[in-house]
């Protein structure tokens, strides 16, 4: 039955794929990536990833599309043709095909349990989290302790992006709340905005929480926490969202979150253990790895909702401006 | 999965990846090739997950009673690059709009039209 769902899911997505190349309409194809982005956490589940399933959920369907349509809202929705007779690419694109399946007739099938990548590394973390870590979800003790310094890089990484997009994009505050006149007239779009507000943020702390003990986690929480405010903005004007977190702060947030991360490191190695070396942070080391998992999965958090906040901002205030 | 379907997942991700590959390069769309390139980041996500899938194992949350997990690792390394695919995706549509605004339009061959 498993399979039958996963063949089926993935047929979706080739379909799905197809369709956004052959689209002219932008705006049509930004709907068809999330549906693409949807399909693919639904695969995650199947494939047992329930944490990724959560994120690419979030992210890919979710804040990506919202981007893309405030991209096409910027540019233009209509795609030229090609000028170029699309034969080279697609003899570039064929060969490229041929030469990785023939890859993969070497690689283990699917689902094989003595695949060489489930040895070692794999069989170590599972079998010692209970003992080392005391968490039971082994992706939250991989990402946030045995592999702290990747993770580290990772919240790096999207620091830079957002100070990237700040600095390609730029930001004004706008006193005045600017809104589509189209909006206003939506009541029942702004009711259903104001009652999910609340929850979704309620469910973003729960996510970053529990991260623990179910799926979820300080990338997620901080994901959700954002789409939360986004949904905000689209209902209640720019302006509004702005009075709400201000830009100011989440410059200050997004900074913050780093900060915490790399403190939980330098603290533990004060304490006289290694950089990110949590079991010295409390007398036990069980506590002391529940306390620093805690610590770095709510700077990420922070980081995360910061930065994506700060891209939305960023996008949507220039639109404002352009209209000007 | 029957024999004959054990490298169905390998092989649908490699279709998706070229699909992607061949938006890159063969789409003028500047917007287009972005999203080409989401398609083929995303087939690489579907690439790792089918590999830590682990025949009749259930999701890494250890629980008792349960022996058989998926592979964590993959997991991980997923979850993380999902979160950088958006910062580059982000980064990449501020480029879009800059260059429509410096150009006016985001068609490759009209940029190079204008370039030259």
């Amino acid at each position: 039955m498993e399979y039958l769902i996963d063949i089926v899911l993935l047929g979706l997505l080739m379909i799905t794929g197809f369709a956004i190349v052959r689209m002219k309409s932008l705006l049509a194809v930004a709907m068809l990536t999330s549906i693409y982005s949807l399909l693919s956490a639904a695969l995650f589940v199947v494939l047992d990833a329930v944490d990724v399933a959560l994120t690419e959920a979030a992210i890919g369907a979710g804040i990506s599309t919202i981007l893309i349509l405030a991209t096409v809202a910027l540019t233009s929705d209509e795609e030229k043709a090609p000028r170029h007779t699309p034969l080279l690419p697609l003899i570039v694109v064929i060969a490229t095909g041929a030469a990785l399946i023939y890859g993969t007739l070497d690689m283990p099938h699917y689902g094989d349990p003595t695949a060489p990548v489930h040895s070692y590394a794999a069989q170590s973390y599972l079998h010692d989290t209970p003992a080392d870590i005391g968490v039971p979800n082994v992706v939250t003790s991989v990402l946030a302790s045995y592999r702290g310094y990747d993770t580290l890089g990772e919240v790096t990484v999207i620091f830079t992006a957002g100070i990237g997009v700040l600095a390609l994009l730029g930001y004004r505050t706008r006193r005045r709340n600017i809104q589509g006149p189209g909006i206003r007239r939506l009541v029942v779009l702004r009711v259903i905005a104001k009652l999910f507000f609340p929850l979704i943020l309620l469910f973003a702390l729960y996510v970053l929480f529990h991260g623990d003990y179910g799926p979820g986690g300080g990338f997620q929480a901080g994901v959700i926490f954002a789409t939360g405010f986004i949904l905000y903005a689209l209902a209640f004007g720019l302006g509004n969202a702005q009075r709400v977190i201000p830009h100011q702060l989440l410059r200050i947030m997004m900074t913050v979150g780093v900060l915490i991360y790399a403190a939980v490191g330098i603290e533990s190695m004060l304490l006289g253990g290694k950089f990110l070396e949590y079991r010295v942070l409390a007398d036990d080391p069980v506590t002391g790895q529940h306390l620093g998992i805690m610590l770095i999965e709510l700077g990420v958090g922070i980081t995360v909702a910061a930065v994506m906040l700060i891209i939305y901002y960023g996008f949507v205030s220039r639109q404002h401006s352009g209209d000007m | 999965m029957p024999e004959l379907l054990g490298h169905y997942n390998y092989w649908i991700v490699i279709i998706l990846m070229m699909t992607g590959f061949y938006t890159v390069i063969a789409r003028p769309n500047l917007i287009k090739k972005i999203i080409g390139l989401f398609i083929f980041q995303t087939s690489v996500f579907i690439l790792f997950i089918s590999m830590a899938k682990v025949e009749g194992g259930t999701a890494p949350i250890i629980e008792a009673g349960i022996s058989v997990y998926s592979n964590p690792l993959p997991h991980v390394l997923i979850l993380t690059a999902i979160v950088v695919s958006l910062a580059t995706t982000a980064l990449g549509l501020a480029l879009v709009v800059r260059i429509r605004e410096a150009y006016g339009t985001i068609n490759e061959d009209d940029i190079h039209d204008e370039e030259d």
